[in-house]
């Protein structure tokens, strides 16, 4: 087509190697990935830009380990310094995974936005907005784990495993926490409103962070509730970074938690795809 | 800005029989249309009346049940990835992110679109620029004016300067002057070779904007024409009369379908008297006539046709049933 211009085209900057062509409709897994990294990048604005979303991170780490440790120190393990082994990587497990239930609420609030018309319209891997979610809420988890165990070191918490065995132990409750997103994110896809998604999701993680070795020595417990944590995914994972942080020990506990995550990304990533298709 | 499409002789819409379900209901009954490279084609019809609907199946946001729809002569439902290349859409309700600023938006849809950092930073603040966006470009659009908003979210439809746009009603809720401006921007786009579908409410604005002119009604192409062949098929202008006093109203009724050669009608409260007009340079005639034969008129008004009496012609009911006043306004 040719046209007059009567100003200089402010598109002349640009190659025509920049511009989508209707030749390239294939989306193709360097793109999927680019797109989903910009996504997270957008994720990361947003929480740039809403500071106060941070609140349940930042807040929860500190009141939480502050609160229980002095609480039950005394009862459980005779004093403070004694339970912090105990305590310590409980909480990070409990905190960390509790901080995943956002993704689900957020996405549901995301996907009812006028913003996500215009992704759809856009000739982007259509899987890049779920995927940049999920990849910016890493950062949460980050936040949430390194308050966690700054607020442990300095209530006088040594951990056995050394550095490496704390950073082993942030990585695994990182991935795992990851893979419990998706379940939130399942049912962000699947609710109608972003507090339906938090009330159920409450529902089902406070029993199961609660109900587990992370406080209270299971032993002293009746034993239909011993039962009950020993098949409690949690559990495992609350032992494997108790292994890692007091011992600097990887043991079956580790295989046990990062099989439990395949497993939950293996079933809930592709229904939650097939869903956010749908939907998108 | 420079919007190729490459082969000129394929339209750049294409619609054979859309249908979409909502439901039960019908909401897109069988559209068909074609719209013409570089042109203006104006979808005009109250809400509810199937116009966003049809844009979103046209932009692949949603999939037609019935029909088929090619852009510049790729399928919507065979090659979304080649239509979305293609188009560019600006939805009724300014699809921006509202966390952030400007530029931040624009920064992101670009290096979605595969630009690189740097382009995407210049392209951003070529088009703040254009749009009259540089001031509030590091600004949340927390603070951002409806208009300034509809401005960005057209800036953003333009980044990879697609050769078709969709405005869904580009203009509603915007006041006098932002209108104004949105509508010498869309000339602008046109003039620079986009192909432009626009929906609207207002007959003024398809009449303003568009070439072509598709009236929509409950899902269905009601009347399909050039701006000036839908107005005539609708009758020309309309005087409206008010008396002071209203027992007069039976000798005003005379001279004034004299003066016209037409019947005047009576509305049912007695008080206003109406007649269709085909030349208004008689209105003074009239005036004058009244004012022999003693009748002191209150109100007098020459009106083109609203979009209520088009809607009344064309579809025999009433534009809207929703309350809805815009839809009242007259054709200035």
């Amino acid at each position: 087509m040719t046209t007059t211009l009567t100003t200089p085209p402010p598109g002349a900057s640009l190659t025509k190697a920049h511009l989508v062509t209707p030749e390239a409709h294939t989306v193709t897994l360097r793109q999927t990935v680019a797109n989903s990294l910009t996504m997270a990048y957008r994720g990361i604005l947003k929480i740039k830009h809403n500071p106060e979303q941070l609140f349940d991170v930042t807040l929860q780490p500190i009141i939480f380990t502050l609160m229980f440790t002095y609480i039950f120190g005394g009862a459980i393990s005779g004093d403070v310094k004694a339970y912090l082994p105990v305590i310590i990587p409980g909480i990070l497990v409990q905190t960390v995974i509790t901080t995943s239930i956002v993704t689900g609420t957020q996405l549901r609030e995301d996907m009812d936005k006028g913003v996500f018309d215009r992704f759809k319209s856009l000739p982007i891997a259509r899987i890049s907005p779920l995927a940049g979610a999920l990849t910016a809420d890493m950062v949460r988890y980050l936040i949430a784990t390194t308050l966690t165990v700054v607020m442990g070191l300095i209530m006088g918490y040594r951990p056995g495993g050394g550095a490496l065995g704390v950073l082993g132990a942030a990585v695994l409750v990182i991935v795992c926490s990851f893979a419990i997103s998706w379940i939130w994110a399942l049912m962000g896809m699947l609710a109608s409103k972003a507090s339906t998604v938090q009330g159920y999701s409450m529902l089902i993680l406070f029993p199961l962070t609660f109900m587990s070795p992370a406080f209270v020595p299971v032993a002293t417990m009746p034993g239909w509730m011993q039962a009950f944590i020993k098949v409690n995914p949690i559990s495992h994972i609350i032992y494997a970074v108790r292994d890692l942080m007091n011992y600097g020990h990887i043991g079956s506990e580790f295989g046990w938690s990062l099989f439990g995550s395949a497993v939950v990304v293996a079933v809930f990533a592709p229904l939650t795809v097939k869903m956010y298709m749908r939907k998108a | 800005m420079n919007f190729s499409a490459g082969n000129t002789n394929v339209p750049a819409v294409e619609a054979d029989g859309l249908v979409k379900m909502f439901g039960q209901q019908r909401a897109v009954d069988g559209v068909s249309l074609t719209v013409p490279q570089g042109s203006v084609y104006g979808v005009l019809g109250p809400n509810g009346a199937g116009k966003t609907t049809t844009i979103k199946m046209l932009a692949t946001l949603l999939r037609p049940d019935a029909g088929h729809a090619r852009i510049f002569g790729y399928d919507v439902v065979k090659a979304p990835n080649a239509v979305r290349s293609l188009v560019g859409v600006t939805g009724q309700y300014a699809s921006v992110d509202e966390d952030m600023t400007a530029t931040e938006n624009l920064i992101i849809f670009s290096r979605l679109l595969g630009l690189s950092r740097a382009d995407s930073k210049r392209r951003s603040v070529e088009l703040l620029e254009e749009f009259d966006l540089a001031e509030a470009a590091n600004k949340p659009l927390k603070n951002f004016s409806g208009g300034m908003r509809r401005r960005l979210d057209l800036a953003a439809s333009l980044i990879a300067t697609p050769p078709l746009l969709f405005l869904d009603e580009p203009t509603t809720g915007l006041d006098p002057r932002t209108r104004a401006q949105m509508w010498e921007t869309i000339r602008r786009l046109v003039r620079e070779g986009a192909t432009v579908l626009l929906t609207t409410q207002y007959l003024d604005e398809a009449d303003q904007l568009a070439d072509r002119i598709a009236v929509i009604d409950r899902g269905k192409l009601v009347a399909d024409g050039t701006s000036d062949e839908l107005k005539a098929s609708v009758g020309n202008s309309s005087l409206h009369l008010t008396l002071q006093d209203r027992t007069q109203i039976e000798d005003a009724r005379r001279i004034v379908s004299e003066a016209l050669g037409v019947e005047a009608a009576i509305t049912p409260e007695a008080a206003r008297l109406t007649a269709p007009m085909l030349d208004t340079s008689v209105t003074p005639e009239i005036l004058i006539r009244l004012r022999d034969n003693g009748i002191a008129v209150d109100e007098i008004t020459v009106q083109k046709p609203s979009l209520d009496e088009v809607f009344l012609t064309i579809t025999g009911h009433p534009a809207d049933d929703t309350a809805d006043t815009e839809t009242d306004r007259n054709v200035a």
